[in-house]
């Protein structure tokens, strides 16, 4: 077990730079998502700490170890792939007695560990099937058996759910989450499902384009994004954002959005020019008696609540509302905003600007 | 009775079945002919109409692997009684044996070279394939593109420099010389084959192996290769096919010591009049070892030749 930091590593392949020097570490014990769209670097990042990419430069340390040029049958880690990449011409048992081979593990220490592993993960029965014929889940399990046998350092995921349907993803999410409470091992675990990475992960790294956005507790992440990315990135539907030429000052609680007045968190940073107002869609109310105005142009039903768009004339705003509220399409209607929930970003920049309500977010961000 | 979208009716296929038949027997009719010739008499060989029905004899066999004299027959009945009933058989024709021919050494020569350069071919090929599918190597198109355009003429069409190369390396007539030709014959053909087959096999169970503590060359041997198995082995019975069968070069670069038995079949018509059931005989054993190989090896030709057509 053991703890993984990441210092400016960076990756290149030709001209394409797949990862932009990112920081950051990762605690003895976590369970710890790396979270981003598809070709966003996170795949390239967790194959960097498996070894199976070297990176372009920067440090990796497993267990206060530089790794970063080492190969991966160095580094006592175990990788579960997206397709599980179970042995075709093994067994259910060989599969997962092959780790423990490499290292000349005795015969019988390996019949017991394998043993001990299946009876975990509930699949004794299998041991001397084929590969071939598994279910879905039952691969995931043997892929799963393949790791923890060794009891590696760290268990690096490469979107192990990515391949099952989702009924059973849910049931996997659950099992995954259970085992690694039960063995508490250091896991990191790339997925590009937002809700995947909060419900499993104790700790979110957010990367788009290589870079990595944010890193921190998923409901800190959620509640307060650091970039318009992670914003919309997570959330179903995603943060709104009002678009407006405005100023805000240092010390200042609210915001101009044209002739209305909005109350913000008190800001730290000071700022002048094209700026977005973010707004979580369960932090609008629809209120007629609101000076911030729109017009309904669409009503979503999702059983206990309701997303309704309104368009304003800062933009599209979603707001999730209680389903027995009478929403009628086309009409005008106003929209209040929970003031301690909001954040303004620099639009040209994307980034957030700091108050009183994220700072202490951003801080270790 | 009813049928799905997609499976063909009963007249369809009885109708795809009787095709089928009809290719087979046509396809192996000179086959057939062929293996009856072997066991016929040189008068029932070349007896008009063509006699389907005969008493089979074993004197194309004794024919082939023997060189025999005429006598006349004072000398004959002056001989001691034959010991063996080969020796009866050839004296039943007015001829004593006269020593071992030479076809049992051709088809030596024709095993030593055709397998030889298969697993030369093999070996280079696997290597090369893998090393073209998995690694970033510099120039990798162009590279596969030269080694395809050596198959972009019939290789007899350089026979003369590379007979003039021969002669001069001292390679003419020599096993190595013929393995080493054989090989860079179907080189072309086995890594391109190869490379398709490796392509197929995902490359993240060698990084599973990677990370399970195998070094590089474990991982390709003890993962890359069975899955492979399935693509060697197809790829070996093409290349072993060709070396086997190759008679042009065989004849132009072998003749004592490393001489085939492709061009050595078709001498032993000028021996003693033409004894066709004695060339049909050579012809016969000579179908033999590449008719084993592929039947050992027919599972994997069967999936060799489907595989990569679907994707899983």
């Amino acid at each position: 077990m053991a703890q993984i930091r990441i210092e400016q590593v960076k990756k290149e392949f030709g001209d394409f730079t797949a990862v932009q020097s990112s920081t950051f570490t990762i605690e003895d014990g976590e369970f710890f998502m790396l979270l981003g769209p598809s070709g966003c670097g996170k795949t390239t990042t967790l194959r960097m700490m498996a070894g199976l990419e070297l990176p372009t430069s920067g440090q990796i340390y497993i267990d206060n170890m530089e790794v970063g040029q080492k190969p991966a049958s160095q580094r006592d880690i175990a990788f579960v792939f997206q397709m599980f990449a179970l042995y075709p011409h093994l067994n259910v048992g060989k599969n997962i007695a092959y780790p423990l081979k490499s290292q000349g593990v005795s015969r019988s220490e390996v019949k017991r560990r394998v043993n001990e592993v299946a009876r975990i993960l509930d699949i004794e029965d299998l041991l001397n099937t084929p590969v071939g014929g598994l279910s879905g889940g039952d691969r995931q399990r043997v892929a799963l058996g393949r790791a923890i046998v060794r009891e590696p350092k760290a268990f690096f995921m490469d979107e192990p759910l990515g391949a099952l349907d989702a009924e059973f993803r849910e049931r996997m999410a659950d099992e995954l989450r259970a085992l690694h409470d039960r063995i508490n091992a250091t896991t990191v675990y790339v997925t590009h499902d937002q809700l995947e990475a909060m419900q499993m992960g104790d700790k979110i790294v957010v990367m788009n384009h290589g870079v990595v956005e944010q890193f921190g507790v998923p409901q800190d992440i959620y509640d307060w994004p650091a970039t318009m990315f992670v914003g919309s990135f997570l959330g179903s539907p995603p943060m709104n954002f009002l678009q407006c030429n405005s100023t805000v000052k240092s010390g200042t609680s609210s915001i101009q959005l044209g002739d209305v007045s909005i109350g913000i968190p008190t800001q730290i940073d000071s700022l002048s020019g094209e700026l977005a107002l973010g707004v979580r869609p369960e932090h609008v109310r629809l209120d007629d008696n609101a000076p911030l105005r729109g017009v309904v142009t669409a009503i979503e039903y999702f059983g206990t609540t309701q997303i309704v768009t309104v368009k304003t004339e800062f933009g599209e705003v979603k707001a999730r509302v209680a389903s027995n509220i009478d929403v009628v399409a086309n009409t005008n209607t106003g929209l209040e905003l929970n003031a301690q929930t909001l954040s303004i970003f620099d639009s040209n920049t994307g980034s957030v600007l700091r108050s009183t309500a994220n700072e202490r977010v951003l801080a270790h961000g | 009775m009813s049928y799905s979208a997609n499976e063909p009716s009963s007249r369809t296929k009885w109708g795809a079945g009787t095709v089928v038949i009809l290719y087979a027997i046509v396809t192996l009719m000179p086959l057939l002919w062929i293996v009856a010739t072997g066991f016929k008499t040189s008068e029932d060989a070349i007896a008009y109409p063509p006699k389907v029905f005969f008493e089979p004899t074993a004197e194309g066999y004794v024919n082939l692997f023997t060189t025999r004299t005429r006598v006349n027959n004072e000398d004959l009945a002056n001989l001691e009684p034959a010991k063996t009933w080969y020796e009866q058989l050839v004296r039943d024709r007015g001829q004593v044996i006269a020593g071992p021919s030479r076809y049992s050494e051709r088809f030596l020569n024709s095993i030593i070279i055709g397998f030889g350069s298969t697993a030369l071919c093999m070996l280079l090929g696997t290597a090369a394939a893998y090393a073209f599918s998995r690694f970033r190597v510099p120039l990798k198109d162009d590279l596969l593109f030269f080694i395809l355009s050596t198959r972009m003429m019939p290789p007899i069409a350089v026979a003369i420099p590379i007979f003039l190369m021969f002669k001069n390396l001292g390679l003419s007539d020599t096993h190595l010389g013929m393995i080493l030709l054989y090989t860079a014959v179907n080189l072309s053909l086995s890594v391109w084959l190869l490379k398709g087959f490796i392509d197929e096999i995902p490359v993240e169970y060698e990084e599973a192996a990677l990370i399970d503590g195998y070094t590089r060359f474990q991982a390709f041997y003890k993962v890359v290769l069975p899955q492979a198995a399935t693509g060697i082995a197809s790829t070996a019975i093409f290349c072993l096919i060709f070396a086997w069968n190759e008679y042009a070069f065989a004849v132009l670069l072998t003749s004592g010591t490393a001489q085939t038995a492709p061009p050595f079949i078709p001498t032993i018509i000028g021996v003693g009049g033409k004894d066709w059931p004695a060339v049909a005989a050579g012809a016969t054993l000579f179908l033999m070892p590449v008719m084993v190989f592929t039947i050992v090896l027919r599972k994997h030709l069967l999936r060799g030749i489907t595989f990569g057509a679907v994707r899983k």
